[in-house]
């Protein structure tokens, strides 16, 4: 890495923003907060006096919990903002909100919301920096960088791999931004799903579209299967999680195809039986229990590079 | 106040005759003059060199606003901004609060347009409150003055209803505007292509245009009947409109100048001004609508304009409102069309002034001697910068700010009295 290199990012929105060196800076830095998590007593304080803000449109107990335990391990004043229990479903609207809540001065933005684009549009109107934890369908970067860290630290590298992407990529910012960070750092991307599940135009993005399952797991270092969310039933996109489980849940007999070392992940939480068979999830190829503390650790990161700005 | 003149040394341009040339111009009492007639005494001069002198240009799509969203736009606004856009009459959009599908709604309309900078032409609705479940009665919007019927923005889903407003509308010589669109292919953001992939925004592919516009395509040729397709904005549709041209099928369409000034790519930081509808389409959609203007499938150029204010644009990319404003920014974007060797002067005109009012049935879009001197002085050299001063609409929601146009429209004249003028010729 070039000796000069200074992070310069003040908002984190997408895996689009970093370079090569910005990813494995991020990464470096994670590992560090890595064990500070292994101590008896877990915090240091980096972030004191610091005021960071969770603010989530869309239930989702297993990012905000992540940030939360991240900001609290460096020390941050954190707060929590549900937003269907606040005033924004009173009509307030985002701009609304974010003008409110940079009234008070917080230093970080957390921000998960439904809507692609929401977390750009919030970095216009705040002095704080704003932390995408997902929106919509577009981006979510702390998501991606564990996925990275994970797969650093069982494989050793990041380029020169094949990460193969299963399932609903349509509504997945999670393979947006994995296709984006992997990419960036190397590594080729393929993807597979329902012909209904997978963008017409994901090539753009340099994921290489597989035409069967087979073709995706061939040779894979690593496998990602993605959740299925139910109301892809009713748009219709799918007729049955069943027929999902039988063409493209992972079993041990599909993951064959892929290299014997081959780990598996998943962004949780996991529909057992669906999206892989329960024996894979528990497997010592899964690595879906690193990829949450690891979560921890980037996000650790990333509240330092921003937080302290 | 005057409204005779000798409009001297001007570019004049007049499709309906096929005359293009520098001459002279002379309007007695608010009506074009013949050659050789008598010059009344109380006439000015206009020194048009330099200028295209042009029919009046009608714009045979706009929304208005009025009555119901007057925060965004009323008749007397939107009208002045026709005005400064070189428009001398203008068809409004039937959705407005409520709905255009009455008498006593275009009554309204005509009764506040009396006051207005340009003519305001009501387009009535095709059903009943714009439901998509029965007729409006358009025998009775007629009588009241609408010149057209359509269910813009509430897309037409149900067919036999169609069948059923092309044969009933031209019984009362109703013009049908049809907004092409399949509500369920149409649901999403913008257009389907890899910048709606990057986004995470859901994508509408062209096909949610094209699958209604055969459809109507196929209903005016079974019925002999005439359609007109509002804002065509992608390639799939022309190919069918231009097929549907060759078979004699009467078909007529417009497109918008977004539609051949921008692709999807206007979109790709979230920004809510290139969000309408129909989308932005992708770079070859965007040359096909360029080619298409050129070749005659397209027949007119309308705005589309759509106020809005900063409460509908100012938000998250898929909550926000569909639509521009265009009627100050058409004109300067078709002009460019000109200065790109695309259309000819007269080829334009024909698309702004002669088809609109053509397809609408309206005496306009004409320099013939005694018809009402609704006309457009255009300087298509005087490059200007596109800003907030030029917007005389109510919103300022529109792509093109900071844009550099080529020539604009300098005077509009309405029945021989000046609505416009922007400086001393
Ligand atoms: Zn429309
Ligand atoms: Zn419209």
């Amino acid at each position: 890495m070039n000796t000069e290199y200074s992070f310069s990012h003040r908002h984190i929105l997408g895996m689009e923003q970093f370079s090569r060196d910005d990813i494995a800076h991020i990464l470096t830095t994670a590992e560090s907060f890595k064990e500070i998590s292994a101590r008896s007593i877990k915090k240091v304080p980096v972030l004191r006096g610091r005021t960071i803000v969770n603010l989530f449109f869309e239930a989702s107990t297993r990012t905000r919990l992540s940030f939360e335990v991240a900001a609290k391990r460096m020390s941050a004043d954190t707060f929590n903002i549900n937003a269907s229990t606040s005033s924004t479903v009173k009509g307030e609207t985002l701009i609304d909100t974010a003008r409110n809540i940079s009234a008070m001065h917080p230093d970080v933005i957390i921000l998960r919301h439904f809507s692609s684009g929401a977390s750009q549009l919030m970095s216009q109107y705040v002095q704080a920096a704003v932390i995408n934890a997902g929106d919509g369908a577009h981006q979510h970067p702390s998501q991606s960088l564990l996925d990275l860290m994970t797969v650093q630290e069982r494989k050793g590298r990041l380029d020169g791999l094949k990460i193969a992407i299963i399932g609903d990529i349509t509504h997945s910012r999670v393979a947006r931004s994995n296709i984006q960070g992997f990419r960036t750092m190397g590594s080729e991307v393929h993807v597979f799903g329902p012909s209904t599940l997978v963008p017409l135009h994901i090539e753009s993005l340099g994921a290489v579209r597989a035409p069967t399952l087979r073709d995706a797991l061939d040779n894979a270092d690593v496998v990602m299967a993605l959740r299925i969310q139910r109301e892809r039933l009713h748009d219709p996109l799918l007729p049955s999680l069943r027929e999902y489980a039988q063409r493209f849940g992972l079993s041990h007999e599909t993951l064959g195809w892929a290299k014997e070392d081959a780990i598996v992940m998943h962004p949780g939480p996991v529909n057992r039986g669906v999206e892989m068979s329960p024996e894979i999830a528990d497997s010592p190829r899964s690595v879906i229990l690193d990829q949450v503390s690891n979560g921890v650790a980037v996000r650790m990161a990333l509240l330092y590079l921003v937080g302290n700005a | 106040m005057s409204n005779s003149w000798i409009i001297e040394n001007g570019r004049i341009i007049d499709p309906a005759s096929g005359r293009d040339e520098t001459g002279t111009l002379v309007v007695t009492n608010g009506c074009i003059a013949a050659a050789g007639e008598p010059v009344s005494a109380d006439t000015s001069r206009i020194d048009a060199r330099g200028s295209w002198v042009v029919p009046g240009l009608t714009d045979m799509h706009t929304h208005l606003r009025e009555p119901g969203e007057e925060y965004k736009e009323d008749i007397l606004s939107g009208a002045r901004a026709a005005a400064a856009g070189g428009f001398t009459g203008i068809a409004c959009m039937p959705n407005t609060i409520p709905v255009n599908d009455c008498a006593a709604v275009t009554q309204l309309i005509l009764e506040r347009a009396r006051q207005a900078a340009v003519r305001i032409y009501p387009v009535g609705a095709i059903s009943r409150g714009s439901q998509g479940e029965l007729l409006a009665d358009l025998g009775e919007l007629k009588n009241a003055g609408a010149i057209a019927v359509s269910d813009d923005g509430r897309p037409l889903v149900n067919s036999q209803l169609m069948r059923r407003a092309l044969e009933y509308a031209a019984d009362f010589d109703l013009t049908v505007i049809s907004h092409c669109e399949d509500i369920f292919l149409g649901k999403g953001a913008m257009h389907e292509g890899p910048v709606s992939t990057r986004l995470g925004l859901r994508g509408i592919p062209p096909a949610a245009e094209a699958v209604m516009v055969y459809r109507d395509i196929a209903l005016a040729e079974w019925t002999g009947k005439a359609v007109h397709i509002a804002h065509v904005s992608c390639a799939q549709s022309l190919a069918l409109i231009r097929a549907a041209k060759e078979r004699g099928v009467r078909v007529s369409a417009e497109t918008a100048p977004h539609y051949f000034t921008l692709t999807d790519e206007a979109a790709s930081t979230y920004d809510t001004r290139a969000k309408m509808n129909p989308p932005l389409r992708s770079e070859s959609d965007r040359q096909a609508v360029r080619q298409a203007l050129a070749d005659g499938t397209i027949d007119a150029i309308a705005t589309d304009h759509a106020p809005h204010s900063c409460l509908e644009k100012e938000c998250e990319f898929e909550l926000a409102a569909n639509g521009i404003i265009g009627l100050e920014s058409a004109l300067p974007l078709s002009l460019a069309l000109v200065a790109d060797g695309l259309l000819s002067p007269l080829r334009l005109v024909e698309l702004m002034a002669f088809n609109p009012a053509k397809i609408l049935g309206l005496p306009a879009g004409t320099l013939q001697p005694g018809s009402a001197a609704d006309l457009t002085i255009i300087k298509p050299d005087q490059p200007f910068i596109f800003s907030e001063a030029d917007i005389c609409s109510k919103s300022r929601n529109t792509p093109f700010l900071g844009y550099e146009f080529p020539g604009r429209a300098v005077l509009t004249m309405v029945g021989g009295e000046i609505r416009f003028q922007k400086e001393l010729l």
